[in-house]
């Protein structure tokens, strides 16, 4: 052994060590600066989040640890639990986003003349800024001169208040946000459609299969990962819905707006907050309930990697 | 004129030099951060910089204006690295935080002197824990603008007691019009509401007692406040769905008269003479009198200048507020803001609005409150204006409202 291995050695040793390792060290190296970012701006916050969540700390003076306190105080808060039931409400409504955006893409997934300027049509709700979509949504709702009240006055209905009422508000936010949601998807379900096979839905034609069916069986299997992502995106898109909710009502109608991640900007980093404790308590339930979904995907995505 | 206006400055300082003997010549740098971008705040402060730099020709003065609401959030970072000298803030208990902290350079000594007595109606604003922590460059009424046309159409004069004002509102309301415009979507505005229905009722010793978290907000007097409150929401003298509003998108109803009055500070001039109103069918009068025989107090929100800890040249920095304090700067800056000087030897404006403001509060018996959420723990501030907006548009929420309010002061002083 020692005979054979040593002039090998001898010639590896000549490569030098990053001639040798260059193919492993190499994906590394350029994967180095996204870990370290990753982990100083967004796996050492988390900790810290953890770590703060036991103080009482307004930002400046000195923390005092309070034990499990923050988290007390949650259990009786009215505001976190109205936060809470608007997050589940955004959860919820925000993932027709997913089959209405999968309605307009199969309805522009057609040859006809002038399709691409529809399509951009379509997609304009996502290139501009959430904030100026917030900002059209609330002219659009103001019941001075809003067109929502005619609007619905042609139909007979009484005008609305919808972002003053707090039994409205936050429907009314989500159908902001909904708008560039859509669009959102039918992007990924466009380019979902593209990769579809012809030859499957060509057979599937010959078995006499069309409408309903074919879309069921033949082209939404084939969509599946679209789906899969479009899914993922809404789900954290409705649990972070941060933007709408400050630049529309900034939680308003006495915090009947408010979803988890605004509570917690307000807590903690607002005009009357820098309860910084608590904030990061809300922060800690928050980033615990996106790891529930976090963790169901990862777990289905391992899982049909492993059965293909 | 570039050689005028330098002899003039030379003039100035030699003059200064002759009054001041004691005063060494201050060098180095000066950096000031005032906390407001606008127009007039800025020509304003750019103003008395002007003027001190004449005064002082060998400091470097470094200006640095930031946002009014940026600077609510940046004021934690300044203070504690890479503080400037001098700092735009606000009195009350919004210096808490920073005191608290040992963030703001104890000024006690600048009160001492002749300032402190020029100064004396804003000292207790201007005071935690028995020492001075700034100094007051302007501040403003709050009151009721209205439009004197349409007072003058319906034969009305503006009301002096709660049953007056409530009679009026009624004719106004007869009228088809509403009596008051607000917009609580940012709630602050309730706050301004609160302030006056319980300074009115109860006077300014209690209001301070209950701001300061010392009274239970389900005592049977706060009750008493609210109820005031919702006699004018039961006869509908508020305009509609006021929660989707902010305070400038309700100046319209004002101004094509929808509705009558609007309680707000003095900074409501301003758009409201943009949008046409003028002297002649704008009005001014203070807060009608609730309970009977209690000393008139007002809302007067005061804006000041502070020394952080950390300065590098405090002492071009109390210069600098004994000059901001003077007389003579004090009408200069005012003039421009359009609000009040402090000193109380300083000339006013012949504004119509700052003139009544002046009348109102120089006369102001009880005391200045500064508002709700400059006089309450910040906390309680935002719970108590939510809880505001909330009454306006459920009054029948009140006990649920009060109990919540209550939970938080009991926290805020347990702590």
């Amino acid at each position: 052994m020692a005979q054979i291995s040593e002039p090998i050695q001898t010639t590896r040793d000549s490569r030098g060590w990053w001639a040798r390792n260059q193919m492993r060290a190499a994906p590394w190296l350029f994967l180095a600066p996204g870990i370290v970012f990753f982990a100083v701006y967004v796996v050492l916050p988390i900790f810290q989040s953890f770590h703060i969540s036991f103080y009482r700390w307004d930002g400046l003076g000195e923390a005092t640890p309070v034990g499990l306190d923050n988290y007390r105080q949650l259990l009786d808060d009215r505001a976190f639990y109205v936060s809470l039931r608007n997050n589940l409400t955004w959860l919820l409504l925000y993932l027709l986003a997913i089959p209405a955006g999968l309605m307009i893409a199969l309805f522009l997934n057609q040859q006809i003349r002038g399709m691409r300027l529809y399509k951009s049509l379509f997609f304009f709700p996502f290139v501009i800024s959430q904030v100026v979509v917030g900002l059209v949504f609330v002219w659009f709702y103001n019941p001075a001169i809003g067109l929502w009240n005619p609007l619905i006055g042609l139909f007979g209905f009484a005008p609305m208040n919808i972002l003053g009422n707090p039994q409205t508000v936050t429907y009314g936010i989500i159908a902001a946000g909904l708008w560039p949601q859509i669009a959102y998807c039918m992007i990924l379900y466009l380019t979902g459609l593209n990769a579809v096979d012809p030859e499957q839905v060509e057979a599937a034609r010959l078995d006499g299969a069309k409408g309903l069916k074919m879309l069921w069986y033949v082209i939404l299997p084939q969509l599946r990962p679209a789906t899969f992502i479009a899914v993922v995106v809404t789900v954290i898109g409705a649990l972070r819905s941060f933007d709408m909710v400050s630049v529309m009502t900034r939680g308003g109608p006495f915090g009947s707006s408010r979803v988890l991640a605004y509570y917690m900007f307000e807590v903690s980093l607002s005009e009357y907050g820098f309860r910084m404790g608590y904030g990061a308590a809300i922060a800690v339930v928050l980033f615990l309930i996106m790891l529930v979904y976090i963790a169901f995907f990862l777990w289905r995505m391992w899982r049909e990697e492993r059965e293909a | 004129m570039r050689f005028t206006f330098k002899g003039a400055a030379a003039m100035l300082a030699l003059t200064t030099a002759l009054a001041l003997p004691a005063s060494a010549e201050l060098t180095g740098d000066l950096r000031i951060f005032f906390n407001d971008q606008n127009p007039a705040p800025r020509a304003a402060i750019e103003g008395a910089v002007e003027r001190f730099q004449a005064l002082h020709p060998g400091l470097n003065i470094d200006l640095t204006l930031i946002d009014r609401e940026a600077n609510k959030t940046q004021i934690r970072n300044y203070l504690t690295a890479n503080a400037p000298d001098v700092n735009g803030w606000y009195a009350g208990n919004r210096m808490r935080p920073y005191v608290s902290a040992g963030l703001f350079e104890d000024v006690s000594d600048l009160w001492e002197g002749p300032m402190g007595e020029e100064l004396a109606s804003t000292l207790p604003a201007l005071t935690l824990d028995g020492k001075q922590w700034g100094v007051p460059y302007s501040y403003y009424q709050w009151g009721i603008y209205y439009r004197e046309d349409i007072y003058a159409e319906l034969g009305l004069t503006p009301a002096a007691t709660w049953e007056e004002e409530k009679a009026n509102c009624q004719v106004i309301l007869d009228s088809g019009r509403k009596c008051y415009a607000i917009g609580s979507r940012h709630p602050w505005t309730t706050g301004g509401w609160f302030d006056y229905l319980n300074l009115r009722t109860h006077g300014y010793d209690f209001h301070m007692e209950l701001t300061a978290g010392e009274v239970a907000w389900t005592d049977e007097r706060v009750r008493e406040t609210f109820a005031k409150w919702r006699e004018l929401l039961d006869m509908g003298a508020f305009i509609d769905n006021p929660t989707a509003y902010d305070w400038q998108e309700a100046l319209p109803f004002v101004v094509n008269g929808e509705a009558t009055a609007y309680l707000m500070g003095n900074f409501v001039v301003a758009p409201l003479k943009e949008a046409g109103l003028t002297d002649d069918n704008l009005g001014f009068y203070p807060f009608p009198e609730i309970t009977p025989g209690i000393p008139r107090a007002e809302d007067a929100p005061t804006d000041t200048l502070h020394i952080p800890a950390q300065a590098q040249n405090k002492e071009a920095a109390r210069a600098f507020l004994l000059y901001v304090a003077s007389a003579e700067n004090q009408a200069l800056m005012n003039e421009i803001l359009g609000q009040l000087p402090i000193n109380s030897t300083a000339e006013v404006g012949d504004d119509k609005f700052i003139q009544a403001g002046f009348e109102m509060l120089s006369t102001a018996p009880g005391g200045i409150a500064q508002f709700f959420d400059r006089d309450t723990d910040a906390e309680m501030a935002s719970v108590g204006m939510e809880g505001f907006q909330e009454f306006m548009m459920f009054p029948d929420n009140l006990d649920e409202i009060l109990n919540r309010l209550d939970a938080v002061r009991q926290r805020v002083a347990a702590r």
